[in-house]
């Protein structure tokens, strides 16, 4: 089949690899109809998250029809035929994490567990397409793909929305969400997100749905921060204005009750020494991740406000602003999104009409296009927001 | 009627098993012993003592103490058989001291040098005496992991040893063979197996079990799992123990070597896959590590990416 691999750092390509089979006997295949790019991609694109391997196949934001289910799958569950949504990270549902709907954190599905806890201290789940600190999985740009624990993760598709409408459901949809959902938003609350690339557009929409009285866009890509504004949000381009003022005169000086980081280990600063004392901690690897957005995020917040981090982290930061966050009594929420726990709300909200996931879908490209695509999302060229691809 | 100790093992320590020095020691202590007894006058007077009658006697003794020596460390080798020819050679000092002290000058550039070649023996068989007997540290693993289940049920499904091999990945194959007795295999370095016996020596269902290995494993080895209700409704946690005899020497350090700079990671491993037996019904396997149990083993791993039809062959196999 063809599958979009893995080269080395700034390179990726279409190239042919074996079909995927079963290899334990709770697997299912599905043979993806589509399956998108996400900024997640972008981190393993630019060499920032270690253990990628040449030829490793990547995306994790897929779906498609099951064509073969491994012996151990549970019938009533899941079928040869169906059409389902698979989330990004896998589950097991039965270890403590998983009953406790932090599905990411599962601590069964990653089998290279031992990585993974030398690096962050506890492992995490396995993740599909996402380097072998989380399994070394295959991921789904690609025709077909391996679905592990097949009778526990994917959610069936049975009514007629189209693919465009459901399939952000693997990932940014609930991301966005679980972002907001973090912020425990109460009436009145002002809510700012730093990124307005597809995550950052969701949490923002999120926001909103769950009684955000106002909802601010931090961004520094003009064509980005039009979208947001087109869903009547207010923005703020960070290149050429000062955040921190902008935000102070938006909610009356008090700053944003809640702030959401959808940014995540790649962030620009509009202030080239500042980006670029990061930029050069990071080449010589004394810092991994630049967290410029998260910095100006905890600062930002109101006191006792609550900073959720949905922006992807990979290793260590520098100039953490620790007194910020003590003396202020804020409180700092993350996690990679436990997509399972939030499927079928957010399905049923689609259903409603209360979100419109295809709002930001900019490029529809076939799968041979995947390294194109990759180029544009990343460099923000032709206003590219979100790009789909059909195998 | 036969009685059972014609299948004993044989208990050769494997510091002094396949081991060069102790050979040598061994073929060294015969052909010295056979030319004492063989021509006793001969060697004396090598050793520049008069051929006197007195002292071909001692020699012959001496010679005859050499021979034992030889088969005890050829035969049936053993650290005491080193110690013996430290024994041995603390004699051979005496004597020889003796002999300089009452020495009339005949020849006595050659009683020095044997007396200085015998030191040079002595220091030699003491090295490997100390060598070959220092017990290994005994190395002791530690890992605990928690696991959704009773603890009754829990201790059910780790108590069935056949299902350790299941997870645990070292162990080839595990047979229960009596009442309280196992038969275990593991996989070594240099794909040599090694085998041993295990009693049970502690099982309170629900609680805990404990095992060690019977005389003559190739590494003498005990075993404790604890199972204790987790604060919360969460479960049981597994606590287990594991002790490892070491050898000393080059063998010692190869079993070290083979459990890698952190042995402990080995049993860390072995338990998250425990759990995942226990939990999933199986070891997950991804495209980068796909055989299972023997994941930590793949490095460079494969690509995550579908493997061919002839690597999945190889793998689930
Ligand atoms: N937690 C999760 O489970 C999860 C899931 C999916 C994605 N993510 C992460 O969410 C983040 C966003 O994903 P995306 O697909 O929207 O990616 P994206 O790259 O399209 O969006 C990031 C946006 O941040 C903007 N930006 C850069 N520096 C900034 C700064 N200092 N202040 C404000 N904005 C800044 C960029 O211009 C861009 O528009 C990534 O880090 C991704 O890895 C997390
Ligand atoms: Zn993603
Ligand atoms: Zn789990």
């Amino acid at each position: 089949m063809k599958a979009n691999c893995w080269v080395s750092p700034n390179k990726v390509e279409v190239n042919e690899v074996p079909d995927p089979t079963i290899l334990n006997s709770r697997d299912a295949i599905v043979q993806i109809t589509s399956t998108a790019i996400c900024g997640s991609d972008l981190h393993l694109l630019d060499g920032y998250v270690p253990t990628m391997q040449k030829g490793d196949v990547m995306g994790h934001e897929f779906m498609g029809e099951v064509v073969e289910v491994g012996p151990g799958v549970d019938h009533d569950k899941l079928r040869v035929g169906d059409r389902v949504v698979v989330p990004f990270p896998i589950g097991c549902g039965a270890c403590y994490a998983c009953q406790n709907q932090l599905w990411s954190c599962c601590e069964n599905t990653n089998p290279n567990a031992g990585m993974a806890e030398k690096m962050f201290g506890h492992p995490v789940a396995g993740i599909y397409g996402y380097s072998h600190l989380t399994g070394g999985f295959a991921g789904g740009q690609a025709e077909y793909a391996r679905v592990v624990l097949a009778d526990v993760n994917p959610l069936k598709i049975e009514s007629d929305l189209t693919d465009e409408q459901v399939l952000f459901l693997s990932d940014i949809l609930p991301t966005g969400y679980m972002g907001a959902d973090m912020c425990e938003i109460t009436d009145g609350d002002v809510v700012a997100v730093w990124g307005a690339g597809p995550v950052g557009q969701f949490a923002m929409d999120s926001a909103r749905v769950l009684g955000a009285a106002n909802v601010i866009a931090v961004d520094g890509v003009p064509y980005r921060l039009e979208m947001a504004a087109s869903q009547g949000y207010q923005t703020i381009n960070y290149s050429d204005t000062d955040v921190r003022s902008a935000l102070l005169e938006l909610t009356g000086g008090r700053g944003p009750d809640k702030c959401i980081d959808a940014v995540g280990l790649e962030a620009t600063h509009g202030a080239a020494h500042v980006d670029l004392y990061d930029r050069a901690k990071q080449a010589v690897r004394s810092e991994t991740d630049r967290p410029h957005a998260l910095r100006q995020a905890i600062t930002s917040c109101r006191s006792g406000g609550i900073v959720s981090v949905i922006g992807v982290y990979g290793g260590l930061i520098d100039k953490f602003p620790a007194g910020s966050w003590m003396n202020r009594a804020l409180t700092l929420k993350t996690g990679q999104c436990h997509v399972q726990r939030y499927m079928r709300p957010l399905l049923e909200r689609i259903e409603r009409g209360e979100l419109d996931p295809t709002r930001v879908i900019t490029h529809r490209l076939p799968l041979a296009e995947a390294p194109h695509g990759y180029d544009i999302f990343k460099n923000k060229q032709d206003r590219c927001e979100k790009v789909v691809l059909t195998p | 009627m036969t009685t059972g100790i014609a299948q004993k093992r044989s208990t050769t320590p494997a510091a002094v098993r396949d081991d060069s020095l102790t050979r040598g020691l061994g073929w060294a202590s015969a052909a010295l012993g056979a030319s004492q007894l063989v021509r006793p006058g001969a060697f004396a007077r090598g050793l520049g003592v008069a051929d006197a009658p007195r002292h071909r006697l001692v020699i012959a003794i001496v010679g005859a103490r050499e021979m034992v020596a030889a088969a005890g460390l050829l035969g049936r080798p053993h650290p005491a058989w080193l110690w013996a020819r430290v024994g041995g050679d603390a004699m051979d000092l005496t004597l020889l001291g003796r002999a300089l002290k009452n020495h009339d000058g005949r020849g006595l550039r050659r009683t020095v040098l044997a007396t200085a070649a015998t030191v040079g023996i002595t220091l030699t068989d003491l090295y490997a005496a100390i060598t070959r007997t220092r017990k290994g540290k005994p190395m002791e693993l530690r890992s605990s992991t928690t696991v959704a289940g009773r603890p009754d049920e829990v201790y059910g499904f780790w108590s069935r040893l056949d299902q350790l091999p299941m997870f645990m990945a070292h162990l080839e194959d595990v047979r229960v063979t009596g009442e309280r007795r196992s038969h275990w295999r593991a996989a070594a370095p240099f794909s040599r197996d090694v085998e041993w016996d295990a009693e049970t020596t502690d099982d309170v269902p629900g609680q805990r079990i404990a095992w060690r290995s019977l005389d003559g494993a190739d590494i003498p080895n005990s075993g404790q799992v604890r199972f204790v209700p987790a604060p919360g409704g969460r479960g049981t946690e597994v606590h287990v123990t594991l002790t490892y005899d070491l050898p000393g020497g080059a063998a010692g350090k190869a079993v070290a070597k083979y459990f890698g700079e952190e042995p402990s990671q080995h049993l860390d491993d072995d338990l998250r896959r425990f759990k995942q037996v226990f939990e999933t019904g199986e070891v997950i396997r991804s495209d980068g590590a796909p055989r299972g149990k023997r994941a930590r083993a793949e490095f460079p791993q494969h690509p995550a990416r579908p493997l061919s039809h002839e690597e999945r062959k190889e793998v689930l196999t």
